[in-house]
């Protein structure tokens, strides 16, 4: 397993990219834990300040520091976008196996539920839970609200894998020389599912996280908790761009698409890694 | 005795990779040499990965990376029109596709277009060779598909439509549409039954008679050889071990893997056990030095380990190359 | 033709399968919940300055009324569907009182047209560039033109929007960044309206086709340099087909189609991409109004915004599914 990482790491540079700015973004979240202002406080420090020592990224017009604050800011959104991918990767893979392996009548059933969920816009739905929750709207609603509409794209990658195992020839020896069927599936499918249970879990939390920051920045989550989302929104409450504090609004959105990329990366090379097809012409010389 | 119409040279084809760091050269093709004449079916026989379909992709001018030639030459020579594949430039290679040289492949099912009808493919591989408007060239293919005993409607049809075996028959009309002087067919008929398979042979067969062409045709299916080829080519781990008139090849054998192969024919009425080879077809990346069937060989001596048998005549177009053939080994 | 009668049943099927649970989580979403969709609109429209408690009392009757929300939840059930089915959303709070249908019907056709323009751009272009560049692997052009496409991918619509907005707003102020034309022009059939109108969508149609393209492109890439292994493919080359034919009518028709199931598959994410762009620019379709409708509590005009969105992107998509056949046809002759 860690041998796959370090040939990743060395042939595709995507990948590496990635970790590192993936790397980055971590530890600037990890920063808050070290960070001298709480984050719900204002006017803490001087406002409107430009960038220099000892605000580094400068300061908001609520008083508070951006580099603190961002921190807070990327922690939350980061977690938010962690929590929704782990909660729809349950559902995807309960959905994506049950269906793939079982096929005929309860794999048509399932994929046209799933189907379903796919067409379905999802934006104007989550406005809709915004509007009837309003101040009762806490992170964990909206995060499991988002879960429970976001399996569907992932739940079909999960089935093609898992019909195509079921398929193949070593499937079949497996039940032949006396497998039960969840030695089968732990030793046997696991090494295919789980790559792309992984990149599947890093292209979800690009989705979620995107739309947490677009849902923020219109003020329709919880505003009190600082995230990459809400801090745009209060910049621009405060009319930033027009009063010049251009950095309040600058900062957040580049560690944002620091973050954005550097999943994409993980994501894009790791499936190319894994498809073997595109590995031989890799290999040619 | 006219000029033969293919000629193989010492022909050297590697894979060459490089994955994880790691360098690898299979040398599926390595010293090849031998000629095709005029209206004569060539067979090539040899057990799986023994080069075969890497010697017909590499003499079709399809050898794509990780498939490289590295040595030799192949020349055709059509009437006096002489072609040479390994350094000829793709716009000469495109000018004599289809028209003097076509392939039949593997898996031929899969040849046609799925998503246009199947004229369009005759269209595509054959009216730029004819020069003829649109519908006198139509009337061509139509005349030309009865002739083969296909109906003029399987023009109009997509791929999916048809079986397998009527699939394959349209791919041989299609490669014979413009009337090459060369067809190569790669394993046409594996993946039939035994009765769509016959009449695919005789189509074949019928084909060949007609044109006038010389065919390669590659199977491992020596019933199928003893049937069509008349000179047969024997292949093991990338190199030629023997070649001759079929008959000569069946009656008289004289490599030991040859008489392995044709004494494991089964036969109605023996009841001898047969004792297969030991051993296995060897690794084409780390190939036995020497001759490279002499690990498995009954009749290794100390010079086969150490040189490559060079081909020699045996009797009359009758070549082999071993060390230790002895002549007159009878059934 | 049989075959194609059963697929177009499936299709529909499916269509009627998806509105139905569309309309079924909306009504779950408000009525399902333990708030009050009525106080919530009290809420917001009493939020500046206060009104007397027997104005509130009225009211509350009269939007417990409108919102359906009279008797027990099966009722309740009843008469959403009921409305739901003739397009009946009631008044709007805001714009008291036309009905949300027609706020709604003059919204669409901006957002219907953004849409259109867009995606049409980008499957179309993202595509092209797509199977050039799985074709021809060793262009430079190309390669750069697949780093340009995919970097702006992940980026979700708001922030491309938003920085564009910026760009063009504040940085370099030459292109209108809100309004769907000129404020106080008359709309009219003459070149003046129609040169506004183009140029107040430059900003959002870039906005989306910016993201948009890099994941037509990626799909077809992929597709493309798949399919050029393909049995057919090679054996065109060993035919000694024109290139360019072989590219054209065997390498590209063949990728198109999953590119068109995938455009199905899309059609739900591209929506919501474009009413989020829009409300960035001020545009006036779907997506602006549907934030100001959260923002003076005019419930009746989010739920028939909403109902109206799953409606129109299943009908957007039952179109796709209905000109698949004719790109495979597989699929027209199947039993």
């Amino acid at each position: 397993m860690f041998t796959i990482f370090r040939d990743l790491f060395r042939s595709r540079g995507a990948f590496a990219a990635g970790a590192l700015l993936l790397a980055v973004v971590v530890l600037v979240a990890a920063a808050s834990l070290v960070s001298p202002y709480p984050p719900n406080d204002s006017f803490v420090v001087p406002p409107d300040l430009a960038p220099s020592w000892p605000h580094i990224l400068g300061t908001t017009s609520r008083g508070q520091d951006v580099f603190w604050q961002l921190t807070f800011a990327i922690r939350n959104t980061l977690l938010f976008g962690f929590i929704v991918a782990m909660v729809s990767r349950a559902i995807a893979l309960v959905v994506g196996l049950v269906s793939g392996y079982a096929g005929g009548l309860t794999d048509r059933v399932l994929m046209s539920i799933n189907d379903t969920f796919i067409v379905i816009p999802l934006f104007p739905i989550l406005v809709l839970f915004y509007f009837v929750m309003r101040d009762s709207m806490s992170w964990t609603l909206l995060a499991l609200a988002m879960a429970c509409l976001g399996w569907a794209y992932d739940a079909r990658l999960i089935r093609s894998v898992a019909m195509s195992l079921r398929t193949r020839e070593f499937t079949d020896t497996s039940v032949f020389s006396g497998m039960s069927t969840r030695q089968i599936l732990a030793q046997e499918h696991m090494p295919y599912v789980l790559p792309i249970v992984f990149s599947t879990t890093l292209n979800n939390m690009n989705w979620s996280i995107g739309l947490e920051v677009t849902l923020s920045v219109l003020g329709f989550t919880n505003i009190d908790t600082p995230t990459i989302g809400v801090m745009i929104y209060w910049a621009n409450q405060h009319t930033a761009m027009v009063a010049g504090i251009w950095w309040w609004i600058f900062f957040p959105v580049l560690l944002v698409v620091i973050t954005f990329v550097g999943l994409f990366l993980l994501a894009v090379s790791m499936n190319e890694y894994i498809d073997p097809r595109s590995r031989l012409s890799r290999a040619a010389t | 005795m006219s000029n033969p119409v293919l000629t193989v040279s010492d022909l050297r084809a590697f894979y060459q990779t490089s994955a994880f760091g790691i360098q690898r050269e299979v040398r599926a093709v390595d010293g090849v040499s031998f000629h095709v004449a005029a209206n004569e079916i060539y067979g090539l026989a040899g057990e799986s990965s023994c080069g075969k379909t890497t010697l017909i992709r590499t003499i079709a001018g399809a050898a794509r990376p990780p498939l490289k030639v590295v040595g030799g030459a192949i020349t055709f020579d059509f009437k006096g029109r002489r072609v040479s594949v390994t350094d000829a430039d793709p716009k000469m290679l495109a000018a004599i596709r289809w028209k003097h040289l076509s392939c039949v492949m593997q898996g031929s099912m899969n040849v046609l277009n799925p998503v246009r009808r199947i004229r369009h493919s005759f269209i595509d591989f054959a009216s730029r060779h004819v020069g003829e408007p649109m519908p006198v060239f139509l009337e061509m293919v139509r005349v030309h598909l009865r002739r083969l005993d296909l109906e003029a409607r399987v023009l109009d049809v997509f791929p999916h439509q048809l079986s397998g075996g009527m699939r394959q028959r349209v791919a041989i009309a299609l490669a014979t549409v413009c009337r090459p002087d060369f067809i190569i067919a790669d394993e046409p008929t594996t993946a039939l039954d035994v009765i769509v398979q016959n009449s695919v042979l005789a189509m074949i067969r019928e084909v060949q008679r007609e044109l006038g062409s010389s065919l390669i045709f590659v199977t491992h299916d020596l019933a199928v050889h003893a049937n069509l080829s008349d000179r047969l080519g024997i292949m093991y781990a990338g190199r030629l071990v023997e070649e001759g008139p079929t008959a000569d090849i069946f009656r008289k054998p004289r490599h030991p893997y040859t008489i392995n192969l044709i004494s494991s024919l089964p036969r109605i009425g023996s009841d001898n056990r047969n004792k297969g080879l030991e051993g296995a077809p060897p690794n084409l990346a780390n190939p036995p030095s020497g001759c490279r069937f002499h690990p498995r060989c009954p009749l290794a001596m100390d010079i086969c380990r150490r040189e490559n048998p060079p081909m020699t005549e045996h009797g009359p177009g009758h070549r082999v190359a071993c060390f230790a053939a002895v002549p007159e080994k009878v059934q | 033709m049989r075959g194609y009668s059963i697929y177009l049943l499936g299709r529909l099927g499916q269509f009627l399968l998806v509105v139905f649970i569309g309309i079924n989580i909306a009504f779950i979403v408000t009525h399902a919940t333990p708030i009050d969709p009525v106080e919530q609109s009290i809420a917001a429209t009493t939020q500046f300055g206060s009104t007397n408690p027997e104005a509130i009392a009225l009211m509350r009757q009269s939007l417990r009324e409108l919102y359906g929300l009279e008797g027990g939840l099966w009722d309740q059930y009843l008469v959403f569907w009921k409305r739901m089915a003739v397009g009946d959303f009631g008044p709007s709070l805001s714009a008291f009182p036309t009905p949300v249908r027609v706020l709604i019907w003059r919204a669409l056709p901006w957002t219907a047209g953004l849409l259109l323009i867009a995606t049409v751009i980008s499957w179309v272009l993202g595509n092209l560039l797509g199977g050039l560049a799985g074709y021809y692997r060793n262009s430079k052009v190309l390669w750069i033109a697949g780093v340009m496409a995919m970097a702006f991918h992940p980026i979700p619509y708001y922030i491309v929007a938003f920085v564009l907005l910026i760009l063009f707003g504040y940085v370099w102020p030459v292109l209108p960044i809100s309004g769907g034309y000129t404020m106080n022009m008359q709309p009219a059939f003459e070149p003046a309206f129609i040169a506004s109108l183009l140029k107040h969508s430059i900003l959002p149609v870039l906005s989306l086709v910016l993201v948009g393209l890099g994941g037509w492109f990626m799909g077809m890439r992929s597709l493309v340099s798949n399919i050029v292994s393909e049995d057919y493919v090679t054996y065109a080359e060993l035919g000694g087909v024109d290139s360019r034919r072989i590219l054209v009518s065997y390498v590209m028709r063949n990728a198109l189609v999953p590119q068109v199931t995938g455009l199905a598959m899309s059609l739900g994410a591209i929506f919501t991409g474009a009413i989020i762009t829009e409300q960035v620019f001020g545009y006036p379709g779907l997506g602006t109004l549907l934030v100001s409708a959260v923002h003076t509590g005019d419930y009746s005009l989010v739920l028939g915004i909403t109902s109206v969105s799953i409606v129109a992107v299943s009908v957007a998509v039952l179109a796709v599914d209905l000109l698949y056949p004719f790109l495979d046809s597989r699929v027209r002759t199947a039993g």
